[in-house]
């Protein structure tokens, strides 16, 4: 932080209302380089093996853990593509399950209702379509204004679940099942931990095996979904920090001062719908993996909308915020299962009260607090210190 | 092809009354639209709610057909106005709880709409719950009529009982067919009428044209605001009761399909226009069942949908414009 860029005397460089975790992000971001690299690479081997330690409180005892995570992770995806379009891009997209959908449904029928296409191959090529028909959704609608896409991308949702249920072709209201499984390769081994109170010990009988995609285990799932998000998550950050991120905000921000600047925003509206598009499909090819089995009611429309909750929960447009945003949605209601019946219940009133009292999400993008904070002193500057 | 013009005047018939109905629910979200500018998304659990009241109604008063005309006449108007008083009570509630902070603060229209999606699962759910909810304060037993079957469909006690009036082309025209069309467009007339002429509606109209100069003048941006989710909840519950009147049932998540096909009608029509409104779910429900009539029932709501896509990519403003600032100053 330089001088010249310093507030007037009694101001603060660092957002007041973030207080203590700016701070943390921060410090994180002064330390030296190599030190940052071992931490991220610290956190990602526990990240790997986050299934095997299954830490007490975190994992919820009565379901499997590696399931769990592997819920979580598809969120975390999903979130983390719907934050391009939504967080990114500005445009409000609640029929994102369509795409989810579609990845599955390109790997159910490819791989098990018409051919034979093995899993590695359909995984892009369910992702490759998945964006194709985002470019064709995205064309004609958008160039509808803001709110309406709303609507649009809503109708379009629940019209691909219901072309699903009638279309015998791809199933029909009975789904695919026998969805094709990734490859496995049986090389050794790796037993979990078992907790007794605070105290661990290796248990030998509860092992996964490295690295076989079966029914009972879902922790290599929970791998593979980790692997993909890694990828995702580096060519997020490379994109944003791009001429292609920058055109993105401008759009978000006044779309008309971002056209008259030379930026054709037509354009970069519809490449963030189709990269959304890819990742939707990504993750609902994931998911169609792991479950074997797929129907048109696992593509129901309050995915989306629990999808879209993800984004704005966390904070539309801050990754880091969305992941957390992802985690929350799909890991609350596992803390909530002695609750079952009222989980939806209380996540309603959680929307109400985050929309009303932290309307940019849990954690806001960097650069929109600050942008909030000119808009303060200008407005400042022009109609006087608000003294009453 | 044949089948259509086979049952012409039965599909005809069946989607004026379906119309009917989407434009009167449909008036909630034009009306919360034109004056806002916002997506009222829980206005389809306003209608729920509306429509679970005038069950309960019939429930305690011991509803049902066949008994003389002036007690049917009284337990039509007891559900209506049950269904009225509670479905804008709720609408108010949800003004109160989801819209009004927001307001205050500016917030972004996404904003907004992720709230009232948030009020819209709480009433969901409550009324999914029902049978708990009332668990917790020990009245699970008095109130079990009321209650039991949380998560099924629940039966109306139809005062009326259907009828044929006159067979037209094939299609035997019922009562309640013609009770639930009069009413919709009567109803549809009394709120034009009230916004403009009276003074409320003045209100309503200025404020939808520009708020801030309408604040100025002296009108109370709070209390129009407040009054026009109030009439979109008395139209809800309206239609609630006609909706009973003719399918029977209701459930807890039933407002779900009903708000986007309304929702569609409102849009249709052109959004923020009180009169586009019932035009709107005129056409909806005719493209509907034609369109059903030709490829298959199951693609029912398929058609509705695309209907949505088309209207909004070719006449974004729908069929009669978006007006309710600028019919008649």
């Amino acid at each position: 932080m330089s001088t010249a860029t310093a507030p007037p005397a009694g101001g603060r460089t660092q957002p007041v209302r973030t207080g203590r975790l700016a701070g943390l992000g921060g410090r994180v971001a002064a330390l030296p380089r190599p030190v940052k690299l071992l931490l991220i690479a610290f956190l990602v081997v526990f990240l790997y093996l986050l299934p095997l330690i299954d830490p007490p409180f975190i994992a919820p005892s009565e379901s499997d853990f590696g399931g769990v995570l592997f819920n979580v992770a598809t969120y975390v995806l999903v979130a983390l593509g719907l934050n391009v379009v939504l967080g990114y891009a500005g445009l409000l997209d609640l029929g994102y399950v369509g795409f989810y959908a579609i990845g599955a449904y390109t790997v159910g029928v490819l791989g098990s209702l018409h051919g034979n296409v093995p899993f590695l191959l359909l995984l892009p090529f369910a992702a490759v379509v998945t964006l194709i028909s985002g470019v064709l959704l995205g064309a004609p609608t958008l160039r509808v204004r803001g709110d309406y896409l709303a609507i649009v991308t809503l109708g379009f949702g629940e019209i691909i679940r219901l072309i699903a249920v009638n279309w015998s072709w791809v199933g029909a209201a009975s789904g695919i099942s026998d969805v094709p499984k990734p490859p496995s390769t049986e090389l050794f081994q790796i037993p979990h931990l078992a907790w007794v109170g605070l105290v661990a010990s290796i248990d030998l009988d509860d092992t996964t095996t490295f690295l076989r995609f079966g029914v009972l285990d879902q922790v290599p799932y929970y791998w593979l979904a980790l692997t993909v998000i890694l990828i995702i998550l580096l060519a997020d950050i490379a994109l944003q920090k791009s001429r292609v991120g920058r055109a993105w905000e401008a759009t978000r921000e006044d779309e008309d001062a971002a056209e008259l600047m030379g930026v054709p925003t037509f354009k970069f509206k519809l490449l963030a719908f189709a990269i959304g598009a890819f990742v939707g499909g990504l993750s609902g090819a994931l998911f169609a993996t792991r479950q074997a089995f797929i129907n048109p009611e696992s593509f129901q429309l309050l995915l989306s909308i629990l999808f879209v909750a993800a984004v704005v929960v966390g904070g539309a447009g801050n990754r880091w915020g969305v992941i957390f945003g992802g985690i929350i949605v799909s890991y609350l209601p596992e803390l909530f299962r002695p609750f079952a019946d009222f989980r939806v219940l209380i996540f309603g009133v959680l929307l109400v009260l985050l929309a009303n009292y932290r309307p940019q999400g849990l954690f806001p993008p960097r650069r929109s607090v600050r942008a909030k904070e000119l808009d303060q002193r200008l407005e400042e500057l022009e109609e006087g210190t608000p003294s009453a | 092809m044949s089948f259509l013009l086979h049952n012409f005047v039965a599909l005809t018939f069946t989607a004026l009354v379906l119309g009917a109905v989407y434009g009167l629910v449909a008036l909630g979200y034009t009306l919360v639209y034109g004056v806002l500018r916002l997506i009222n998304f829980a206005h389809s659990e306003v209608w729920m709610w509306g429509s679970f009241a005038a069950v309960w109604v019939m429930i305690a008063v011991g509803g049902g057909s066949g008994k003389g005309l002036t007690v049917t006449i009284g337990l039509l108007v007891l559900a209506g106005a049950a269904a009225m008083i509670v479905s804008g009570g709720v609408a108010l509630a949800v003004e109160r709880v989801a819209y009004r902070r927001l307001r205050r603060v500016n917030a972004p229209p996404l904003i907004a709409l992720i709230s009232a999606i948030g009020a819209s699962f709480v009433l969901g759910e409550i009324m999914g719950l029902r049978d708990q909810v009332v668990g917790w304060f020990g009245l699970r037993d008095p109130l079990n009529a009321y209650v039991r079957g949380a998560r099924d469909n629940t039966r109306f006690a139809n005062p009326v009982e259907s009828h044929e009036l006159l067979r037209v082309g094939g299609y035997g025209v019922t009562n309640i067919d013609v009770i639930i069309i009069i009413s919709a467009l009567l109803m549809m007339v009394v709120l034009d009428q009230f916004i403009a002429r009276s003074r409320l509606g003045r209100g309503i109209r200025a404020v939808a044209q520009d708020s801030e100069a309408a604040a100025l003048m002296g009108i109370n941006k709070d209390r129009v605001v407040q009054i026009t989710f109030l009439l979109g909840g008395i139209m809800a519950g309206g239609a609630a009761l006609l909706y009973l009147m003719k399918f029977g049932v209701t459930r807890w998540n039933a407002g779900f399909i009903l708000g986007v096909k309304a929702f569609t009608a409102a849009v249709l029509g052109g959004i923020g226009n009180v009169r586009g409104a019932l035009i709107g779910g005129f056409v909806l429900g005719l493209a509907e069942n034609y369109g059903s009539a030709l490829i298959g029932t199951q693609w029912k709501d398929v058609v509705a949908f695309l209907l949505l896509v088309v209207i909004l990519l070719f006449r974004p403003t729908g069929l009669l414009g978006e007006s309710l600032g600028r019919t008649r100053a």
